[in-house]
């Protein structure tokens, strides 16, 4: 019918879908990303997150338009503006909540989402480029949700970024003029709220929406990783298509979909009846507008930074310095881009792995809970101790790994995938 | 084997936090203020509007929307509730002017958002936890928040309370006085039931002042959970339909 003459691709079909093919990879990009993505049959609970970190990614770019509408990044205006959105604009308290409790949802997915790499070793080679990207992610983040903190201009939003913002002044020679340079001004102000807005509603999301398609193009170049460690492209059938792969389309969506249902139930649950999640997600101090001259009680991030807060403050000063504590801080992120090298085990999942990994494993999990915790307590007590302990084991679990991964015994490992949930 | 491992771990993680929370302080009363309450809210906004409004404002709340929201007739909001202002959109507004700092040492601060920031009990308690203390300049000093700046203005409908203390020795195992609690010294206008429902109603109101959206909120939330689990089911069913073929 309407054949292009010249078309010498047979595969391209006719009627507007087939106009498109002939202009646009659209029925290509479909079949390879998505119709024809092979991906294992074997994937369990711990492979909901990635969908679910999409979605909540989708939640905040449309949520953060429509508060952006009726956000005003002064810091005149700021504080007064979002009891706006709260009272007077229509659906605008659901719009905030959406956003907000996504803040803390999306760490919560991601941090699962990173705890399945290390239970399956999906990090190792020849995954190492996707696990990177995704460090990049979450990096960029945290970034992302700090400034996003920051922009309500209530008094923990004030004092949250002064205590964020000072970190960089213990860098030597350069730190007061970099802290100078990153607030625009002698102290946290207007200028500080401008450019944070911004970053944070234009040039972080646009980065994130990047290293998110580089994060997802990596993966269907190499094959998901699944629970039992082993390649499924290595038994294939006649037609080249792997014997334990299932099309990403129509299985993974039906399941993934049946995820979103479960995810949202939560979700709306925690928005509907407690949205500020007993001052873990909207913290109390953040109800009162941002006063330069009087500090909350008793300044914590967000649970989200806590692990890392922790840290920070774990390590002593030295030398007259405190510059090491923002070190170690930082040397807790950098340290994860590292792990595909770092972990020598001849297996990848924690199905065939020894006694050692498993308990390292657990051990990291409580010092990494731990630490949230102690972040979020003033420095007294059992606490600073017990923040101690656990950066040494925090940074344990990373840093011996390549010895006990070889220590470790390992089980045989099956040619085929183990059966699917 | 690895979930016994982090069965484990979450056994001595929650064993481990237990054992760390306490916190210092007066423990603030419960207030059993219900936001779903409606009476008690027209009430609270009434004890509001004639005690409190004269010093503290509600700069986001509107006379219109509250209205609404708690069934209040335009008749009677305009002859009872409105004191500072006649345009029913306007923002509850005090009569204090701005310069008041000199007459307490403080701003009286805005209400709209103090249900958020400390809570309906804290509202409730400090409410009941003034007592008589001569070195402050208003004759009283307040169980929950030492050293406020406020005078008892409710002391014609509850009466005067006393101090309670108990001595109790520091480390070093010295005497010292401390203050435990107030008692009833005379009596006022209300009875203590009577007034603790005085106050359990403005707590309340100013938790609806906070977010005026909550009971709504909640109940949209029962709906919204139905609809999830019925969604939730069809998802499941579809899921195992197209999954049958899956070996």
């Amino acid at each position: 019918m309407a054949a292009a003459p010249q078309s010498a691709d047979s595969n391209k079909g006719g009627g507007l879908i087939g106009w498109i093919d002939q202009r646009f990879p659209l029925t290509k990009m479909w079949k390879e990303q998505v119709a024809e993505y092979y991906a294992p049959k074997n994937f369990n609970f711990w492979y909901y997150f990635g969908s679910l970190a999409l979605l909540i990614l989708v939640n905040q770019l449309v949520t953060g338009i429509f508060l952006t509408m009726n956000y005003k990044p002064s810091s005149a205006e700021a504080f007064s503006s979002v009891e706006y959105i709260m009272r007077d604009v229509d659906w605008g308290w659901l719009i905030r909540y959406l956003h907000s409790t996504g803040a803390s949802a999306f760490f919560i997915v991601i941090y699962l989402h990173m705890f399945r790499a290390l239970l399956y070793g999906s990090a190792r080679k020849p995954r190492e480029l996707v696990w990177i990207f995704g460090c990049l992610i979450f990096l960029l983040l945290m970034a992302e949700a700090f400034m996003g903190y920051v922009l309500p201009w209530g008094n923990m939003s004030y004092w949250g970024a002064q205590v964020i913002v000072s970190l960089f002044s213990s860098l030597p020679v350069i730190g007061g003029s970099l802290v100078e340079w990153i607030r625009g001004d002698y102290y946290i102000a207007d200028a500080t709220l401008n450019r944070f807005f911004a970053l944070h509603v234009a040039a972080l999301p646009l980065a994130l929406i990047f290293l998110v398609i580089a994060h997802l193009m990596a993966l269907h170049e190499v094959g998901s990783n699944n629970p039992d460690g082993i390649e499924i492209h290595d038994h294939r059938d006649e037609k080249g298509r792997p014997l334990d792969g299932i099309p990403f389309h129509p299985y993974y969506t039906v399941k993934d979909i049946m995820g979103v249902a479960g995810f949202l139930l939560l979700f709306c649950g925690v928005i509907f009846f407690a949205p500020t999640f007993g001052g873990l997600f909207l913290e109390s101090p953040n109800f009162e507008p941002a006063n330069p001259l009087q500090t909350p009680p008793h300044i914590a991030p967000v649970w989200y930074f806590t692990p890392f807060y922790a840290m920070l403050r774990a390590v002593p000063s030295f030398a007259g310095t405190q510059v090491w504590g923002v070190l170690v801080m930082g040397a807790a992120i950098v340290v994860l881009f590292f792990v595909p090298w770092l972990d020598r085990a001849p297996v990848r999942s924690i199905r065939y792995r020894g006694p050692i990994y498993k308990v390292m494993l657990a051990v990291f999990v409580a010092a990494f809970i731990c630490l949230a915790v102690c972040g979020l307590k003033p420095p007294a007590g059992i606490y600073p101790t017990l923040a101690k302990v656990c950066t040494i084991l925090y940074f344990a679990f990373f840093l011996l790994m390549p010895w006990y991964t070889k220590l470790d015994s390992v089980k045989p490992v099956p040619e085929r995938v183990t059966g699917h949930v | 084997m690895y979930k016994n491992w982090l069965l484990i771990t979450i056994a001595l993680l929650s064993a481990g936090t237990a054992a760390a929370d306490e916190e210092g302080g007066i423990a603030l009363l419960s207030s059993g203020a219900n936001i779903k309450n409606t009476e008690s809210l027209q009430r609270g906004a009434r004890n509001f509007m004639n005690y409190c409004s004269g010093c503290h404002s509600l700069k986001y709340l509107r006379y219109n929307r509250m209205a609404a929201d708690l069934k209040i007739p335009e008749s009677e909001l305009a002859g009872n509730l409105m004191f500072t202002s006649n345009k029913t959109f306007d923002t509850v507004n005090s009569a204090m002017p701005k310069d008041a700092e000199g007459w307490f040492g403080k701003q009286p601060p805005d209400l709209s958002l103090m249900a958020r920031e400390r809570g309906v009990d804290y509202i409730y308690s400090f409410l009941k936890g003034f007592y008589v203390d001569k070195t402050r300049p208003w004759g009283v000093n307040n169980l929950y928040l030492p050293g406020a700046a406020m005078p008892h203005v409710l002391a014609e409908k509850q009466g005067l309370q006393k101090p309670v203390f108990k001595n109790e020795p520091d480390e070093h195992g010295s005497a010292r006085m401390v203050l435990v609690g107030v008692d009833a010294m005379t009596p006022g206008a209300l009875k203590p039931e009577e007034y603790d429902q005085f106050v359990r109603d403005i707590a309340n109101f100013l938790d609806y002042a906070g977010e005026p959206v909550k009971a709504k909120r909640q109940s949209l939330g029962v709906f919204v959970t139905l609809f999830l689990l019925v969604f939730f089911v069809f998802t499941y069913l579809l899921k195992k339909d197209y999954w049958k073929d899956v070996h």
